[in-house]
């Protein structure tokens, strides 16, 4: 089920909130490993395009009270010739764009894709800039080709989180998830119940109609 | 920038809702598709714009002028092109929900359908009534014509195809609408909101077609379970406009591994023979310096909307179409968010129906105080086209901003596809809903793939890479 606004709930003090986030970057930066090593914690060194890994969820407890549900969207390769849908953004909460430190090139595509989600999405997205293959550089320093202060600066100015990670390794991969979910507006979302969550429209599966399935007739 | 596969099962043309299920429906199927769309938006003809494009589209404005500046932000409006409505138990719903597409889109109901009787300042305009509790209640009919109506509305309600013991007598096969009514002993005034407002139909012509009443008395049922369904209106819409749903489609197949290319023109379509082997393309965006992105890709089968094959499809009559901005909501429809209304062609002097579709900041389709109004007919003379809507503008009261050009032509393909590896699909009709839109999805699913296309369990025996 879909989150189009926040939602959140309080039980005896406890918060629980939805949120949509969306991948962007370059074709072969790593959105898809770096959200597999978040979710399922696996990783899979010669993953082909993204076919499939469309809709995941995972949720994170930022303390004792409270918990925060990513329902992520991965481009589902819809970057490649520039035909993500507007509906990709609409209502994205928070946004990983992502960028491969060993080449030169995939940081001046995720400023790109910085500007696109600052002109598509809503005003007041949290925006986290992920340097990905880590570990490429840890095993071999003259594969780095950004310089971490160069991407940092960047990030500062533009308002954005800052993470270097592995999804190989999973070095900062959670981090960078935790970090996010600790910049949303967890208050802002009004107490709702927990379970149905925030949809308001009807809900067009045939086991959820409230009244009569298909077939019945009223008359 | 990735290569283009040589080769692809299917490239489809054009990013319209039956482009987009199609290109779904084959992706999961297994098929490797390319997609390309000459636009840099998805939806083509089915898309919803912000105001600021529909005012360019229409050119209604003096040069220098930016009159959408006043109707807020322009990125708040959503408006259809094509003003069509979801049946709650049509097939494009089965369909939204067998491929789980509703995980992306989400739905409102419309708040009320409703009929005129009469025309001009007399006119009435009441709810359609949809049951036999609901034809006692309605102010339609008088008091006797009540009591038919009801009967009528049971019989249908009951009516199974293969129980001949409901039938009442009557042979659907073979019969004509006209020996049903006529069995009811239905007046003219409840004919025509029957076939009109429940039925659909947007001519008199089924009346007297014998063997139609079957046809006739499937649609009924399919108003009245829809009716039955959410319990306001038999209509859903989804928020945002309509121009979502060929996205959410296109998401589809794109996950399943369809490749999408907007901004591509086809430079030509390549033949083997006869029959039709691929394509070459450019792909360039607006404003993009240089030739684009030139390529050249070879497909067993090419599936498009009419505007990429002007040589291979025929115009079947035109469809007129005035898209209203009001600031209040339309009159008789107890201030509801959301409407359709049908003035049946008899009760105005003409041979097709008039519709008018209301959606409003209730959907996400433009700015709070906002109702946004599709007046549409076919057209039934060749000059003065706004005539042929007065009846529908009637209804609406002040309008703020009018969108009205030329008449639109309709356009179905001349051959099936079977000689030349091309699958052309239909315009979108002037019908209020989608129900020919999912036919002709399945109509080019069996020319292009040589089976029927079972909607059930279409996901089923599929896996996804780490899907919930």
């Amino acid at each position: 089920m879909a989150a189009r606004v926040p939602a959140s709930a309080r039980a005896g003090g406890a918060r629980f909130a939805q949120f949509k986030l969306v991948l962007l970057g370059e074709s072969a930066v790593g959105k898809s490993s770096l959200v597999l090593r978040f979710v399922k914690d696996q990783f899979d060194d010669y993953r082909e395009s993204t076919i499939g890994a469309a809709f995941l969820t995972q949720t994170i407890a930022l303390d004792e009270n409270t918990t925060v549900k990513f329902e992520i969207w991965d481009t589902a390769g819809q970057e490649r010739y520039k035909s993500l849908a507007p509906m990709y953004y609409r209502n994205a909460n928070c946004a990983v764009v992502v960028y491969d430190i060993s080449q030169a090139q995939s940081l001046d595509k995720a400023k790109a894709w910085v500007k696109e989600l600052q002109r598509q999405a809503n005003e007041n997205i949290v925006i986290a800039l992920a340097g990905n293959k880590l570990d490429l550089v840890t095993e071999n320093p003259s594969k780095r080709a950004i310089q971490t202060e160069d991407a940092e600066t960047y990030a500062k100015e533009a308002g954005l989180l800052f993470f270097e990670t592995s999804a190989k390794t999973s070095e900062n991969v959670r981090e960078l998830f935790t970090e996010i979910a600790k910049k949303l507006p967890l208050d802002q979302a009004g107490p709702r119940n927990i379970r149905s969550g925030p949809r308001a429209g009807v809900d067009l599966r045939p086991e959820a109609s409230g009244t009569q399935g298909a077939g019945a007739c009223s008359c | 920038m990735e290569e283009i596969a040589p080769e692809y099962d299917v490239v489809v043309l054009g990013t319209g809702l039956t482009e987009c299920v199609l290109s779904g429906v084959l992706s999961v199927k297994g098929k490797k598709v390319l997609h390309i769309d000459r636009n840099d938006h998805y939806g083509g003809e089915a898309a919803s714009v912000n105001i600021e494009a529909l005012f360019k589209k229409y050119g209604n404005y003096n040069a220098g002028e930016e009159p959408w500046k006043k109707y807020g932000r322009v990125n708040d409006w959503n408006i259809d092109l094509i003003p069509k409505l979801l049946m709650s138990n049509g097939e494009l719903t089965n369909i939204l929900v067998s491929t789980d597409v509703t995980r992306y889109l989400e739905f409102k109901q419309i708040a009320g359908s409703y009929v005129q009787q009469g025309n001009g300042p007399k006119a009435t305009v009441a709810k359609v009534p949809s049951d036999a509790g609901e034809a006692l209640r309605s102010p339609l009919m008088g008091i006797f014509e009540k009591r038919r109506a009801k009967k009528f509305f049971e019989w249908v309600g009951n009516f199974k195809e293969d129980d001949p013991v409901t039938h009442n007598g009557l042979n659907l096969n073979t019969c004509t609408m006209k020996e049903v009514y006529d069995k009811f002993g239905l007046e003219a005034t409840t004919r025509d909101f029957i076939g009109h407002s429940m039925a659909l139909y947007l001519t008199d012509e089924y009346i007297n077609e014998k063997g139609a009443a079957k046809e006739a008395v499937i649609r009924i049922r399919l108003y009245a379970n829809s009716m039955a369904r959410y319990g306001k209106s038999p209509y859903i819409y989804p928020l945002y406009g309509l121009g979502e749903l060929p996205q959410g489609f296109a998401r589809l197949s794109a996950i399943y591994g369809g490749t999408y290319m907007l901004n591509t023109s086809i430079d030509e379509i390549l033949y083997d023979g006869t029959k039709a082997s691929g394509i070459r393309a450019t792909m360039k965006e607006r404003g993009e310096e240089g030739d684009g992105m030139k390529f050249t890709t070879k497909a067993k089968k090419i599936i498009g909307d009419p505007s990429y094959f002007p040589g291979k499809v025929q115009v079947v009559g035109h469809v007129l179409r005035a898209i209203c901005i009001l600031n209040h909501p339309v009159t008789s429809t107890d201030n509801s968010d959301s409407a359709q209304i049908i003035i049946p062609q008899s009760q105005v002097g003409r041979k097709n129906d008039i519709y008018i579709a209301v959606v409003s900041s209730a959907h996400n389709v433009c700015p709070r105080g906002y109702y946004i109004a599709i007046v549409s007919t076919i057209a039934e003379r060749t000059s003065n086209h706004h005539v042929e809507l007065q009846a529908g503008f009637d209804r609406l009261g002040k309008v703020e901003e009018m969108f009205l050009g030329p008449p639109i032509p309709l356009y179905e393909p001349l051959e099936s596809g079977v000689n030349d590896n091309i699958f052309i699909s239909k315009s979108y009709d002037a019908t209020s809903h989608f129900e020919t839109t999912t036919d002709d999805v399945k109509d080019i699913y069996r020319r292009a793939e040589g089976q029927e296309l079972v909607v059930e369990g279409l996901r089923e025996g599929q896996n996804l890479v780490g899907e919930e």
